[in-house]
């Protein structure tokens, strides 16, 4: 059958050497090269499920009385957005399960992203000739997450409104234009003309989504033209790549790896509830709660906005409205510093080759230690976004979380960078490996009183 | 039905596939699994419905196919260590001849061609930033519909009384025949012990009874701010505050919303109030200053 099946494609390709080059393309066999995989299959899985949302949602403002089947808004004015939210969860076959696994999959899609940068970052993947791969991913990591916001900005609940209102705050905070640009984008002082709602749908269903196939495709076709990086080993060099053929063994495996990924997204989706938006209630101006929590992936803008000391500085007789910081500055140094990893790898480094094979994180300790002390930067006030939660958990108060937050911010990124510093240098020239279970000697104390090597351990 | 042919490459795509009969025989289990779980979809689908019984068939229904997959890819004759050469390009070395004869830095033509573009593309580009300033002026930023006079009402337009407020409590209040939407109308109307009060000079009969009201939109990024702080034990816990529940900026309700901690740049606006002669409130005046989150380039 395969046999046929491989004859057709031959002959409607017209025995393309592409095609069968293509097909012996060989991928390393390494775990954290799923990492991405993960990633693209979460967004194929957005895309089905995306498609089947659109059929019932409806991107409008215009405010009813709400007469559906969830008693406790009867009567309340919503919007056509929430009405449609509501009516897909509770009265479409399906649709609840379709909502929660889109939503689902917004989360692990841009875990995944996240997941699959550090593997790059810590072993130095992004090396010439790789750079413009990583701009590419960079780009599509800060698209994820502006598409992820407008997905849960859209259905008019509680917490869209609330981020809505935020996001409005920080377009208005950028120095000279913000005054143009907040009303622009809403038409009018906010909460505007309601013109936000297609504006934001048509960024999510097809602006967004379709630079973010485009990427994809030339993420992937430069993997394929430079072929993949691997760890160093047996019989790998910088001119070959060992691992496993695309056909018939690699294919199948990411396939099964697709159906897991889906699956595992359909069991969360039907079993484990998310963004119960009939619980936030519909949203107006005057309405908030610290009972709605955003996503994780805004977890850090959230908590920069927090952590943020109340200064509103005048420079040249502009005033700089506090949300600039927290909400624009932070993010854009973040990915300021990671557009820029490639080269300023190669400035410290100064090695201008190309690479292909990756260096473990240990034989490194320079830029792992810098990966870890810029993540911990990042993820101070990812913490502080948390705030919330570590209250209702650990009954700190959030004065204190705050300025305990803010210090950290500043200290714990140099704290992290020279201890990882000292661990990758150890590592290194001891050889150990922790990870991969005990491989060092079991001393035994003598009747003597002296120390020596049990026996039959090494 | 099988074609004569030339006998393949070893490494030709259409080399038989050929599985480990073991695991062949556990992907088989696991697709007819998928199978069943799959069906289970479609009956849940048509006789239930229910949200959890579907993501549970289905869900289970790829993760069986997902695994038969890997089982018996894991399993095929001769996988593992292909190898595969990387077609790499010879790094570019310049020629000793080439290194001589490069101009150390004039203005060549090809330079010149470049600049020129360059400077082609920074004018080009600027005719596009130019039209933004047909958006016309900004609009207004900041305004409310509180004039003096002014009734407070509830959500459903109810005149708000003062004898309905207890100590330690607040509610949310819009101002009477105006929008509710618009950002500068919604109150948070605040009830504290008179004894706690302590406004600045020119506030100090802008409360009624120990009720004050002030914007409910934080000055820091426009969220409302929903939560009251109030002290069981004045004597030993803080005074009490309005908190945002969006970034913790905190306000004094005692001394005229100023900011006792958190990002907020500015104090929250507060209204002046007085009692009419039914019991209802009403503004005594406008907002002590603009409502809603500060804009950049604006001087509040």
């Amino acid at each position: 059958m395969i046999d046929r099946l491989v004859d057709a494609v031959d002959e409607r390709t017209g025995r393309s050497r592409l095609v069968r080059k293509a097909l012996r393309y060989v991928f390393p066999d390494h775990w954290s090269f799923l990492l991405g995989e993960i990633a693209l299959y979460s967004f194929v899985v957005l895309v089905a499920t995306g498609i089947y949302l659109a059929l019932f949602f409806e991107p409008s403002l215009t405010r009813h009385a709400y007469q559906g089947s969830y008693t406790p808004l009867q009567g309340r004015e919503v919007s056509e957005a929430y009405r449609s939210t509501l009516d897909l969860s509770f009265h479409v076959k399906a649709g609840l399960l379709m909502r929660q696994t889109h939503h689902w999959a917004a989360l692990v899609f841009i875990a995944a992203i996240l997941c699959h940068l550090l593997r790059i970052l810590l072993t130095g993947a992004f090396r010439r000739p790789r750079e413009p791969n990583h701009l590419i991913g960079g780009a599509m990591l800060s698209l994820a997450i502006l598409e992820g916001f407008a997905g849960y900005s859209l259905p008019d609940d509680l917490l869209s409104g609330m981020g809505l209102a935020i996001a409005y705050s920080v377009a208005l905070s950028v120095p000279v234009v913000g005054e143009r640009l907040g009303p622009l984008l809403w038409s009018g002082e906010y909460p505007g003309s309601g013109v936000i709602e297609s504006r934001l749908y048509l960024l999510h269903v097809l602006i967004i989504p379709l630079i973010l196939a485009g990427l994809i495709a030339i993420h992937l076709m430069m993997i394929a033209l430079l072929k993949h990086t691997q760890f160093a080993g047996p019989g790998r060099t910088e001119r070959n790549v060992v691992g496993t053929r695309l056909w018939p063994g690699y294919a199948l495996r990411s396939l099964g790896l697709m159906a897991v990924v889906a699956g595992v997204l359909l069991l969360l989706g039907g079993l484990v509830q998310i963004n119960p938006v009939w619980q936030y209630g519909p949203y107006d101006v005057a309405a908030a709660s610290n009972g709605v929590q955003p996503d994780w992936y805004m977890g850090w803008l959230i908590g920069a906005l927090r952590l943020m000391p109340a200064v509103e500085p005048t420079v040249l007789g502009v005033t700089v409205p506090n949300p600039f910081f927290g909400g624009v500055l932070f993010p854009a140094v973040a990915f300021g510093v990671l557009f820029a990893w490639p080269f300023l790898d190669r400035m410290v480094s100064r090695d201008r080759s190309p690479h292909h094979l990756l260096e473990r994180p240990r034989d490194a300790p320079v830029r792992t230690a810098a990966v870890l002390g810029f993540a911990t930067w990042v993820i101070v006030p990812f913490l502080a976004g948390a705030s919330d939660r570590i209250f209702v958990s650990f009954d700190v108060g959030y004065e204190l979380q705050v300025t305990v937050m803010r210090v950290a911010w500043v200290v714990a990124p140099a704290v992290v960078f020279l201890i990882a510093l000292r661990v990758c240098r150890r590592l290194r020239s001891s050889g150990e490996r922790p990870l991969r279970g005990w491989d060092g000697t079991v001393l035994e104390r003598s009747e003597s009183g002296g120390f020596r090597p049990r026996a039959g351990r090494e | 039905m099988t074609r004569p042919r030339a006998p393949l490459e070893p490494e030709d795509p259409r080399q038989e596939v050929t599985g480990d009969p073991a695991r062949e025989l556990v992907s088989a289990v696991l697709l007819v699994a998928a199978a069943v779980a799959a069906a289970g979809f479609v009956a849940a689908y048509l006789l239930s419905g229910d949200t959890q019984l579907m993501g549970l068939a289905i869900g289970a229904g790829f993760v069986l196919l997902g695994l038969a997959l890997i089982v018996f890819a894991a399993g095929l004759a001769g996988e593992g260590r292909a190898v595969e050469e990387r077609p790499l390009p010879e790094p570019v070395q310049p020629s000793a001849g080439e290194i001589v004869t490069a101009p150390a830095s004039a203005i060549t033509r090809r330079r010149l061609l470049a600049g020129a573009a360059g400077l082609a593309g920074a004018s080009l580009g600027a005719t596009a930033i130019v039209p933004l300033a047909s958006l016309g002026p900004a609009p207004a930023l900041g305004r409310s519909a509180w004039r003096e006079g002014r009734r407070l009402v509830d959500d459903a337009g109810r005149p708000v009384k003062a004898e309905i407020m207890e100590t330690g409590s607040f509610l949310t209040a819009f101002p009477e025949g105006a929008s509710k939407e618009a950002l500068g109308s919604p109150l948070i109307v605040v009830r504290i012990a008179p004894s706690m009060l302590n406004p600045p000079p020119g506030r100090e009969d802008w409360a009624v009874d120990g009720i004050l009201a002030f914007s409910k939109i934080c000055t820091h990024a426009g969220c409302a701010v929903a939560m009251l702080r109030y002290p069981l034990f004045p004597d030993r816990e803080p005074g009490p505050a309005l908190v945002c529940p969006c970034h913790y900026s905190t306000f004094d309700v005692t001394r005229a919303g100023e900011v006792l901690f958190g990002p907020a740049g500015r104090q929250l606006p507060q209204l002046p109030l007085r009692l009419r002669a039914d019991g209802t409130l009403e503004a005594a005046g406008p907002m002590s200053g603009p409502v809603g989150p500060a804009a950049g380039g604006v001087d509040w």
